[in-house]
């Protein structure tokens, strides 16, 4: 990236100054529609340069350490939208807690616009596993949540909770308790949530993971749609390789003890998307069958030298780690 | 509708007005000394007798206020102090044994450290009531806090919450449920210790006043009292179940 263009990147981004409160700029009310003519051409809005995350274990007088990143490097360009796969436990969850300013690195950077993350803040919004609603909020109250800490005004958090409920297809249930939902509205509602205080980035950490085959289809859809409308650089962490491909314009493959980036395979698939016709798709499944493969290679490195060729055609697309 | 209301007004006062048939009935046709057991026509004589006269009222607004002191304070002071104890793990840790130790330390038998710190004036009453309301909430308040699911407040954390606005709106209401029983819990140990306190050092009051009124053998007194402290726990007990249910709507929906 170009000085010029880091310095242009700055400038528009500035997280605490971003939007005057109260005005929170809707960009999905404007019907823009995201193009992938060059994406190549957008600015790197994340840059993660040689970094290492180390916990500190005490157990009484025992002090342990555990590498569980290291030399960990990636760029995501602004508006990007990358999905992150990797055995369990090589650090994904890991990752995105830093990247939300939760926790932080041993050494190395993470920089965003340019900037060193320094803690959260709103210029990100975190979707985390098991949805994480505040049981005593409404739903359009749970997604005001942000805009209240952001001290948005009251009549503005409304229009802004309405706007992003409507975008997840919640209409008519602003006033219900979270435990009145099923578990794919109370994922929708934590999308909207995430949405509504107009962060740059989305941190989204396996969040289709507790819901049914059916409406995790859905979700999906209405995800890359609203990645579309809103030009979200979008940082999401998945089990299932499918959806990994489905959503992604990039999926980073990891590797663990310690956690690196082991691969990072370009989706060239059309934008938009639709579930039926692309994931029968020959291209779609060769895709699939392209991050497995990076994916489990490095499991039984020497048992892939003796692997018959053959056997790739056989492998189900659909399997998941 | 007005059939099930009816209804359950029976089921729910039935039991009550047995027992009130079967105390004046046992009084009135001597199977217990009526010097012991008035009839309750008498005790509710007695009664029209001390409210007309003020004694009633007198003795009543005076305990309610001892209460009412000592439970706001306690009240006030548990809760924050339940909140920063809950949330650092570690102080609990420290504190938690000599907390146990308090707790269960008969209140009653510190009445006399009370007495002997705090004279014999209205302080004493409201102190020891304090002392005795506070444990339930302090309690019940560390162990919210400490129940409070950690996704949330790491879900409020990643959106930059300030220290203060954790506490304020994630902390203290997912705890208000636990916090509310130990309300409840306090409110009914005040009343129980300011009635036994002013029993042992008080020239009125409530308990006083009972304890009085059995020395001097007016039983029909002594009853309108006892009722009078029956009621207080009940109305008591019913505002706060009331407002503990509105409140925390949302908890016992989860269950
Ligand atoms: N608080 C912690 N203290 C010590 N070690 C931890 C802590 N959190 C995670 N780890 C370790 O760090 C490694 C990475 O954990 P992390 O949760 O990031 O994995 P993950 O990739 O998200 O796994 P999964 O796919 O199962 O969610 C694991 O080996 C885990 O044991
Ligand atoms: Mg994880």
């Amino acid at each position: 990236m170009s000085a010029n263009q880091e310095a242009a990147l700055q400038k528009e981004y500035s997280p605490q100054l971003g939007q005057p409160p109260g005005q929170p700029n809707l960009n999905l009310l404007k019907t823009e529609t995201r193009t992938q003519e060059n994406p190549e051409e957008d600015p790197v809005l994340i840059k993660i340069e040689n970094m290492s995350r180390v916990y500190h274990i005490n157990r009484g007088r025992k002090k342990e350490r555990f590498t569980a990143i290291q030399d960990f490097n990636l760029e995501v360009r602004q508006g990007e939208f990358m999905t992150i796969v990797g055995p369990s436990g090589c650090g994904k969850s890991t990752l995105l807690d830093l990247l939300a300013g939760l926790s932080f690195p041993e050494t190395g950077h993470i920089l965003i616009g340019g900037q060193e993350v320094k803690g959260p803040a709103l210029d990100r919004g975190f979707v985390m596993q098991g949805y994480a609603l505040f049981p005593w909020r409404t739903i359009s109250k749970n997604v005001e949540f942000g805009l209240e800490i952001k001290k948005t005004g009251k009549a503005e958090r409304r229009r802004a909770a309405q706007a992003y409920l409507d975008l997840v297809g919640l209409t008519g249930f602003e006033n219900r308790l979270p435990y009145e939902l099923s578990g794919g509205m109370k994922q929708r509602v934590a999308i909207a949530r995430a949405f509504a205080f107009e962060p740059q980035v989305l941190l989204m950490d396996e969040p289709f993971a507790a819901v049914d085959a059916q409406t995790r289809e859905l979700l999906q859809e209405e995800l890359l749609r609203i990645w579309e409308k809103t030009h979200k650089t979008i940082i999401f962490i998945t089990h299932s390789i499918e959806e990994a491909v489905f959503l992604a314009q990039r999926v980073a493959v990891m590797t663990s003890n310690p956690g690196t980036i082991k691969e990072i395979i370009d989706i060239d698939l059309p934008i938009p998307r639709k579930s039926g016709d692309l994931k029968s798709s020959p291209h779609f499944n060769w895709i699939v069958h392209k991050v497995w493969k990076s994916l489990h290679n490095q499991e039984d490195e020497e048992l892939r030298e003796t692997e018959n060729p053959d056997i790739e055609n056989e492998i189900d697309p659909d399997t998941a780690l | 509708m007005h059939i099930t209301r009816l209804k359950q007004f029976y089921t729910r006062s039935i039991a009550i007005i047995l027992f009130f048939l079967l105390w004046d009935f046992s009084a009135r046709f001597g199977l217990v000394d009526q010097f012991i057991l008035p009839t309750v026509t008498q005790v509710i004589e007695a009664f029209g007798r001390v409210i007309g006269n003020g004694t009633l009222w007198g003795h009543f607004s005076l305990s309610m206020r001892r209460t009412g002191s000592g439970f706001l304070v306690a009240v006030v002071v548990a809760i924050p102090l339940g909140i920063v104890m809950g949330w650092f793990a570690k102080a609990e840790e420290y504190l938690d044994p000599l907390l146990q130790l308090f707790r269960n330390t008969s209140i009653l038998a510190m009445f006399p450290v009370f007495i002997l710190a705090f004279g014999l004036g209205e302080l004493s009453k409201s102190a020891i009531v304090f002392w005795g309301c506070l444990w339930a909430p302090l309690i019940n308040t560390i162990a919210g806090v400490k129940g409070v699911d950690p996704i949330l407040i790491k879900s409020a954390r990643s959106m930059g919450i300030s220290v203060l606005g954790l506490f304020a709106k994630v902390i203290l209401p997912a705890c208000l449920p636990e916090i509310l029983t130990g309300i409840r819990l306090a409110a009914g140990t005040g009343v129980i210790i300011l009635v036994a306190a002013e029993m042992l050092g008080a020239s009125r009051g409530l308990g006083y006043w009972i304890f009085y009124a059995q020395q001097r053998y007016a039983t029909a007194e002594m009853y309108a009292g006892i009722v009078t402290i029956s009621l207080i726990g009940v109305a008591i007990n019913f505002i706060l179940a009331k407002l503990e249910k509105h409140i925390v709507a949302w908890k016992r929906q989860m269950q």
